[in-house]
């Protein structure tokens, strides 16, 4: 294998990008991931489907429309089940497929299936240009530094929502909060793995840096860890054999959570 | 003696049960109050409501002289434990993350381990909260209720589900946090025993207040502690 391939200047903004939005899924997806909200990431990115047709209808950036309708329909989703009290998994499940049901519909209206629906679905990280790249490292920082600024109140109303009401937390908001910021990150992550596989991203780096039964900081380095490993590993693998990067990023994301169960099976790991 | 609560008239309507009613009750600095009372005497509701989670209330809530309405200032005054916290099993945050959590300013951070020092947590600190025993992390709610110097604890039936020498420990802490660092305490319990040991006054709550005073008063009063044990054995059978 030769190093050619990192001297591409395509290639440094592919893994620019990747290591920027591993970065911004882990850290977000932890907040979801405690608060029982896996799917939000994956409702999320179905109804971004919606908004990508709508760009490509109206000839529009697909992804500024994806933005917009994503970050609606995911507050209102939250505002709903909160005003008719709608269990989370079954927001998520509304949330889901009116998404699908809008872009579909827009799609036929369209004349059909394109390339560039494709490229939504399954991810283009090798095709970022750098306005994109540009894009995902000023949102990367931009929620990093809100989630930094709110830390305390984000992490203490995830663990307990009364208690941290009872502390004079206002929680409502930081829920919006979150779900804004899942909102964002979601639409910059479909450049890298594609609507179908967002939530992979999200959860699996968590799941597994949960395993490790460090505090919450450390769980958090750690998944941060996996999740850039699997990035930069996956997009490497993907372009030498000639392999869907999405899939691949995702399948190394398994393999480590398969490796950690492996690890805490055979007792190297407290058992807990 | 200054006044740090003052219930006037409160009512707690819910759809199919008057859950409080017209309950008047004072807190002064210093105090430490039991409040007794059967499953569903009101008790959590009434904590809901001086709390701010329930605001559907008819009446007034103040605390050091300000409508609970009006302002929210006096939550950072108040270290609350509730009854059983409830979190996940597997969250992963270390006993001192969950400390650090009732802490108002992050400068405070030297103050962790003053408290986990005077709580006997201080060799867990480093633990996953869910590894604990029930006794263990309930010393850990009351950690982070303290940490930030609060005037007032409030403590929900706070003896639920654990082992008795942790009960015993527990009891001796609340004593000393009472008696030496003039800490107001509230404190809803099942345990007459305790309550005659522990509180300076008690509130018998059932619905209504149907005695509010000095601890001595009630239990020299064999009519008000066979009327308060027989509603509660009331409410016991009526439970099984």
């Amino acid at each position: 294998m030769s190093f050619e391939i990192l001297t591409f200047s395509f290639m440094h903004r592919a893994l620019i990008s990747g290591i920027a939005i591993a970065i911004l899924c882990s850290v977000v997806g932890l907040f979801l991931v405690l608060r029982r909200y896996s799917l939000f990431g994956d409702a999320i990115a179905h109804s971004s489907f919606g908004g990508i047709a709508l760009g490509l209808l109206a000839g529009v950036y697909p992804l500024w429309t994806a933005y917009g309708v994503s970050i609606a329909s995911a507050l209102i989703i939250t505002k709903v089940k909160d005003r008719y009290n709608i269990s989370g998994d079954a927001s998520i499940a509304v949330l889901l497929s009116s998404g699908i049901a809008v872009g579909l519909v827009i799609i036929g209206l369209s004349g059909g299936f394109t390339i560039d629906i494709f490229s939504f679905l399954f991810g283009s990280i090798l095709l970022v240009s750098v306005d994109d790249t540009i894009l995902v490292l000023a949102l990367t920082g931009a929620i990093l530094i809100v989630i930094l600024l709110f830390y305390r109140q984000i992490l203490y109303s995830t663990f307990n929502e009364e208690q941290a009401k009872v502390s004079g937390i206002p929680v409502e908001k930081i829920n919006y909060l979150i779900v804004f910021m899942a909102g964002i990150t979601v639409v910059t992550s479909i450049q890298l793995v594609g609507v179908l596989l967002i939530s992979a991203l999200f959860v699996i780096p968590n799941v597994t840096a949960i395993m490790y039964g460090k505090g919450f900081k450390q769980t958090a380095l750690i998944s941060m860890s996996f999740s850039v490993f699997s990035v930069i590993v996956g997009i490497l693998i993907s372009y030498i054999f000639d392999i869907t990067p999405a899939g691949t990023i995702v399948l190394i994301a398994i393999g480590l959570l398969a490796g950690t169960m492996g690890i805490k099976s055979s007792g190297l790991l407290s058992k807990k | 003696m200054s006044k740090v609560v003052e219930i006037n008239n409160l009512t707690v309507q819910y759809p199919d049960v008057k859950a409080l009613d017209d309950v008047s009750l004072v807190v002064n600095q210093g105090d430490f109050l039991g409040i007794i009372g059967p499953n569903g005497a009101g008790k959590s509701t009434l904590f809901a409501s001086m709390l701010g989670i329930n605001t559907k209330y008819h009446g007034t809530i103040k605390f050091f002289d300000e409508d609970i309405r009006k302002s929210k200032s006096y939550l950072k005054e108040i270290g609350y434990v509730p009854q059983k916290p409830i979190f996940e099993k597997n969250f992963p945050v270390t006993v001192t993350d969950v400390v650090r959590m009732g802490l108002r300013k992050e400068s405070d951070e030297n103050k962790i381990d003053e408290i986990l020092q005077q709580l006997w947590i201080h060799e867990l600190r480093e633990r996953r909260i869910g590894e604990l025993s029930g006794g263990q992390q309930q010393r850990v709610f009351i950690a982070k209720a303290l940490v930030h110097n609060p005037k007032i604890l409030i403590l929900d039936e706070p003896v639920t589900g654990i082992d008795q020498q942790s009960i015993d420990l527990f009891y001796s802490i609340l004593r000393e946090l009472n008696s030496k660092q003039k800490i107001t305490i509230i404190w809803s319990s099942h345990d007459l025993d305790a309550v005659n040991k522990l509180a300076n006054h008690v509130a018998c709550l059932n619905r209504t207040l149907f005695f509010h005073g000095e601890s001595e008063e009630f239990f020299s009063n064999d009519e008000l502690v066979k009327q308060y044990s027989e509603a509660s054995m009331q409410e016991h059978m009526h439970h099984h």
